[in-house]
């Protein structure tokens, strides 16, 4: 995973609510194996409507997406952040993710940056008023600017440290693997395995 | 014994806490299907890593196949699954392929092995893994990086839950279901209103319900926005599972359940958050909008986006109704469906099956309307099948199918038209989820049933 310490890229306001990881990337969007080529998919039914925001050349190479509350409801489809990020969005702004969708994206990579509603209204006001408007959004001071505004964000601060160091979790686990074994040894003999029974 | 019942099995699985890290928690049971999991078995070929416990690993197919005879005709949903057949024999992981007397959709395939058991730690790349909760599981849904994370490690860095009571008390009235319990809960509380929380079923009405009806309820805790849901073990908990082929045997089952017996949150536990519900107020529920929120009684009308007192909630009313091709005030009951969907890990097992079918049995779905009954699993199958129900089904115009997740999401051939409108037994009425332009109402079996008679919304008290 890449470090990500602040991001500048043109903001793409998406005024909706609970848009759910189903409107992200449909199903049918769902078939690949790999972990690329899903931009495709991104949207793909608000992209039919062409007064959806990315339809717009000047939102089009957008990377930082100010999303409605509620960000990200629904199935667990990590394919979502891939969608996203193979599109080339590097942030996700709300007021309130979803659970899963927000720890399948610190574990790629992708910031999901928890700010107040009132804050993301003014900078919808803005991308809106001068679409291709950047905006900043620095990690290690966790705060959002954009033109005049200066709006702080949150993120739970192991989610950071990880991002800033660009942390692989699974190396990281690996390095207690004996507190594992541990562990393993202590379970009681009754628990189910799946061999044939 | 201190704590809710979600936080004493989360303690009892903790194999590391450090301060400012979060809790290194040990799985028991990780399951597999072919949608979440082929980029994560990529990751640990790339890292040169193996599967650390595959004898705590299953894998099923499910989301891609198609519930009528034959092989996967589309080629990218056959590359999926031959994907998973891959990993799962290069891995040395136990597999239930199409075919197989064990295949069905994972959530229902857990339980009914007796893998699913009280206190365990259950994890899935699939939002629904809250239905084993119904067990005392700490059961819940993950990505595809923590997918990989399992498989290398057996273990989730995890930071702890909040918890959430939801109580409903008192006797359910006449054809009042699990399904209208939770779907009542998602629109009181909302989307989102779970949010963060493990939410514990408790009282008097879930202390009544059956396993299978629990598991329904546990099933949409993901809707409500939470981790997972669960519902303290009891001896309906013990009775289900007692004989299934990974149930405990011997001094092991009296070890277990002596065990399981003090699986419950204490007396003086203290949750992040409570919301009670009276039973007896409960009538059957159907959704009208684009998210498990949006859901009223079936006797309420469509209702006015500008009677929302939420802005966000009044424009988010507005574009449902659009897409639904609804209007303000029209009765649900007026509301013509085009499909019946009976299935899904919400309610595609054997009682949901029998409950359906007693609706139908003798009488002919309306004219113009296409019921599918899908089985949640092969064996669900074939125990309707010893039972009649799929001469019932097909006798009243339905279609009796193999199982899979068929029409709950847009993988496989069993699709929603653009325009079509279904009333489905499936956990999502998300905007596209049964196929592009489709429109879903949520409902329970019985619904189901009796709006396949009518072809309009309706109870069975409507019959």
């Amino acid at each position: 995973m890449d470090a990500f310490t602040t991001h500048t890229g043109i903001g793409v306001p998406l005024r909706r609510s609970n848009v759910d990881t189903d409107q992200i990337i449909p199903a049918e969007y769902l078939k690949r194996v790999t972990r690329t080529g899903f931009e495709d998919g991104l949207f793909a039914a608000y992209r039919k409507d062409e007064t959806f925001v990315l339809n717009n050349p000047s939102y089009a190479a957008g990377s930082v997406l100010v999303a409605g509350p509620d960000f990200g409801t629904g199935s667990s489809r990590e394919h979502a952040v891939w969608a996203l990020m193979n599109y080339g969005f590097r942030v996700v702004i709300s007021s309130r993710f979803a659970d899963i969708f927000r720890g399948n994206s610190g574990k790629e990579g992708l910031l999901t940056a928890q700010a107040g509603q009132d804050d993301i209204e003014l900078i919808w006001q803005l991308l809106e008023n001068e679409p291709g408007a950047e905006v900043t959004v620095d990690l290690r001071s966790r705060t959002i600017t954009a033109k005049g505004i200066v709006a702080p964000f949150e993120v739970d601060d192991y989610t950071r440290w990880r991002l800033l160091e660009g942390l692989d979790d699974i190396g990281l686990t690996l390095r207690h693997e004996a507190a594992v074994t541990a562990f393993e040894a202590r379970r009681p003999s009754y628990l189910p395995t799946t061999i044939d029974a | 014994m201190a704590g809710t019942l979600s936080e004493r099995i989360w303690d009892a699985h903790v194999v590391r806490r450090a301060e400012g890290e979060p809790d290194l928690l040990y799985i028991d049971l990780h399951l597999l299907h072919e949608v979440t999991s082929p980029q994560a078995f990529d990751g640990l070929r790339l890292a040169d890593r193996a599967v650390r416990r595959p004898d705590l690993t299953l894998a099923t197919e499910d989301h891609n196949v198609p519930t009528t005879p034959g092989p996967i005709t589309d080629p990218v949903s056959k590359t999926q699954v031959e994907t998973l057949r891959r990993n799962c024999a290069e891995f040395d992981i136990k597999l239930f392929p199409m075919g197989d007397v064990d295949q069905g959709i994972v959530h229902v395939v857990g339980p009914q092995l007796g893998l699913t058991q009280p206190g365990m730690t259950i994890v899935c790349g699939d939002s629904h893994t809250s239905t084993h909760g119904a067990f005392g599981a700490l059961a819940f849904g993950i990505g595809t990086s923590e997918v990989e994370h399992v498989l290398a490690t057996q273990s989730l860095p995890l930071k702890p839950f909040r918890t959430l009571a939801v109580t409903v008390d008192g006797a359910l009235p006449e054809g009042v279901t699990a399904k209208d319990i939770v779907l009542a809960v998602i629109s009181r509380i909302g989307t989102a209103g779970g949010q963060g929380y493990v939410i514990e079923f408790r009282g008097s009405a879930i202390r009544a319900l059956s396993m299978e009806a629990r598991m329904t309820v546990c099933n949409m805790s993901i809707e409500a926005g939470a981790r997972a849901g669960m519902i303290a073990p009891d001896q309906t908990t013990f009775d289900y599972l007692r004989g299934r082929p990974h149930a405990p045997t011997g001094a092991d089952w009296d070890a277990a359940v002596e065990q399981w017996s003090t699986l419950r949150s204490a007396d003086d536990a203290v949750f992040d958050a409570e919301v009670h519900f009276d039973a007896a107020e409960l009538t059957p529920y159907v959704t009208w909008g684009t998210n498990p929120g949006q859901g009223l009684p079936l006797s309420a009308n469509v209702p006015d986006p500008e009677s929302f007192a939420d802005e966000s909630d009044k424009a988010s009313a507005r574009r449902a109704l659009e897409y639904m091709g609804l209007s303000a005030g029209t009765p649900l009951k007026d509301i013509r469906v085009d499909t019946v969907f009976v299935g899904s890990c919400t309610n595609g097992r054997i009682e949901d099956l029998r409950a359906a079918a007693e609706i139908l049995k003798g009488h002919k779905v309306a004219q113009g309307v296409r019921m599918l009954v899908v089985p949640g699993s092969t064996r669900v199958r074939l125990q309707a099948e010893s039972e009649g129900l799929d001469k019932v089904f097909s006798e009243a115009g339905a279609e009796w199918r193999l199982a899979g997740c068929s029409m709950c999401l847009g993988m496989n051939p069993d699709q929603l038209a653009p325009g079509e409108r279904s009333a489905s037994t499936s956990n999502r009425n998300f905007e596209g989820r049964q196929g592009k332009g489709g429109r879903t109402h949520l409902v329970s079996p019985l619904v189901a049933a009796a709006t396949a008679l009518r072809g309009t919304l309706s109870s069975p008290a409507d019959l």
